[in-house]
């Protein structure tokens, strides 16, 4: 096996396997490191349907969503090392071996970032011109959302009891309360169900779904499983194995209501309590993390700070549809195959801010020449909800550059605002850029 | 008597909130609150012949893993789910699987096939 390539991903997830097509096409040797024994990342234990409505117009299983994308890899040529977990990153700036550690060409403008790994054979060094992180996301643990009580056996995240059901074919438990309505918990529910298990209830602290309205629908509500809104647990009760879980309802500011706990038997607790960007190897390698999205600051390309370090997907931010996650794929493929080939010049950025009613935007950061000359998108999630018409509104200080009016906006579901080349030239001249949501019949009347 | 019923559209991740309007004899006059055509298709079934699309898994003789995934290519109707689901307990399949292999014809005459939704090899 060769040790050179002109782009390495990590995570063969539905980000790693997008970009890492789209650096092979663009003419890049590519290869990618994948510690599981197959490529597709959660889709395999995500047999329910919902993935490809974007992409492929189609309402696919996640199985098959996840196996379009290997054909595709295969056919490219894409090379994929398995059962191999990245250690470190090693960013060109801090490689000071001259001059055979530059690109594993002669005469090449594009220096060597070194990754070193692991797997059966031992300690594996690779060295690519660009690097894709696709490194995806971890679930939020018990310890991570504080839960109080006793720790007996039967207290799962939703994920882990979904490759328990639909991979290795066991169920560890009988009667279930899960806590968060994330879509994982919600279609673990409904599964549990199918499976002959009792999902006694789901129960949310947030006074609003925080999962897709669909899975509330063909998930909970057709099993007449109910949902219990600004509610959570207080206390795991249980020796050897939970008994019970004790909930509490949540008033002003969260706060939990004294009087209001409850005791619901159960033999097993799910968490979904929402997804973490794994950021490890990112954060080694001396690569900027955005506090509000708990991933890399990237730019429109998907670069991230360090040259010839490009991040895609759910260790960006946390998508709701992996459609979107596969288009950010494409997109840090592309580049890291030009960038690979020298096309990448340095370039000045215009920063974009999260203003007000916005919890966090990708991208963090635009190239100045891409203002205007191309189409610009931005992903973004509000911090409250908004039942009624509002507007997504490109700022810069005060003045509006540009707005676009919604239906409804809601935390729980990822809003796209693109601009087109000639509304992006606005953003050309500005320099305290931000983006915030409004509610429209206000600012209506403020204008009139 | 017209009547009034709101749905949340299960089609795509987008769920609109669709308000149908039905006459008196249950007929419906009015769809309102879809941004596709999948909301008008989805609120006719929805009223008359509700069904959703089945995933669940099968038992595999000899795979690399236990379990084969397996879905219904079409929805099937709603209160069928819980039958289609004792039929599909009692298949097991044979490795090698192919993604696509059919698992279960016709299951229960509902005139949809259960389907592997991804290949498995031997062990």
């Amino acid at each position: 096996m060769s040790t050179n390539y002109d782009v390495i991903v990590i995570g063969a997830g539905p980000a790693g396997l997008a970009a890492a097509i789209e650096a092979k096409k663009a003419g890049a040797r590519t290869l990618v490191v994948e510690r599981n024994n197959e490529a597709g990342g959660i889709l395999p234990q995500c047999i329910h349907n919902g993935f490809g409505s974007v992409i492929f117009k189609k309402d696919l299983p996640g199985p098959l969503y996840a196996s379009y994308f290997m054909e595709e890899a295969e056919k490219a040529g894409v090379e994929m090392l398995f059962d191999t977990m990245a250690l470190d990153i090693t960013p060109w700036g801090l490689n000071t071996e001259e001059p055979e550690n530059r690109g594993g060409q002669r005469g090449s403008a594009v220096p060597t970032i070194r990754i070193t790994a692991t797997n059966k054979t031992g300690f594996l060094e690779l060295k690519t011109k660009a690097l894709v992180l696709a490194t995806g996301c971890r679930e939020r643990t018990r310890s991570q959302i504080r839960l109080p009580g006793t720790r007996p056996a039967g207290v799962f995240t939703a994920g882990t009891v979904q490759r328990m059901v639909n991979i290795e074919g066991f169920m560890p438990g009988k009667n279930f309360v899960i806590l968060g309505s994330g879509d994982i918990g919600m279609i673990m529910a409904r599964r549990l169900t199918l499976e002959g298990a009792k999902v006694i209830k789901v129960i949310e602290l947030l006074p609003y779904l925080t999962g897709l309205r669909r899975n509330y629908v063909q998930c909970l509500q057709d099993f007449n499983i109910p949902l219990e809104l600004s509610t959570t647990i207080s206390r795991i009760n249980g020796k050897d194995r939970v008994e019970s879980v004790t909930t509490v309802k949540a008033g002003e500011g969260l706060l939990p209501i004294a009087g209001s706990e409850e005791d619901v038997p159960c033999d097993t607790l799910l968490l979904s309590a929402g997804l973490i960007p794994e950021n490890e190897l990112a954060k080694k390698a001396g690569i900027i993390l955005d506090p509000l999205t708990g991933g890399p600051v990237v730019d429109e390309n998907m670069a991230v700070n360090i040259p010839g370090i490009f991040a895609a997907g759910n260790s960006v931010t946390i998508y709701d549809l992996v459609d979107y996650v596969s288009k950010a794929g494409y997109i840090a493929g592309r580049n890291a195959a030009d960038y690979a080939a020298g096309k990448t010049k340095p370039a000045e950025y215009i920063e974009i801010r999260p203003g007000e009613n916005v919890r966090n935007v990708i991208p963090q950061r635009i190239h100045k020449k891409n203002a205007g000359p191309s189409e610009i998108m931005f992903e973004l999630r509000v911090s409250r909800e908004f039942p009624e018409k509002c507007s997504v509104n490109v700022m810069d200080g005060d003045a509006v550059l540009y707005s676009k009016k919604e239906k409804y906006a809601r935390p729980a579901e990822m809003l796209t605002l693109r601009l087109d080349s000639k509304s992006a030239d606005a953003l050309k001249n500005a320099d305290n850029v931000s983006i915030t949501v409004s509610d429209l019949k206000k600012e209506e009347g403020n204008s009139k | 008597m017209t009547s009034r019923k709101k749905l949340i559209c299960v089609r795509c991740p987008q769920g609109c909130e669709l308000t149908t309007s039905l006459d008196g004899y249950g007929a419906i006059t009015k769809i309102s609150g879809n941004i596709c055509k999948l909301g008008i298709e989805y609120a006719e079934t929805e009223l008359k012949d509700p069904r959703r699309t089945l995933t669940t898994t099968v038992k595999v003789d000899g795979g690399a893993l236990p379990l084969c995934p397996v879905w219904s290519e079409k929805p099937v109707p709603k209160d069928k789910i819980t039958e289609i689901m004792r039929e599909l307990d009692k298949i097991t399949i044979k490795a090698p699987v192919s993604a696509g292999q059919v698992v279960a014809e016709n299951i229960l005459n509902t005139g949809v096939n259960i389907t592997a939704s991804r290949g498995i090899i031997i062990r």
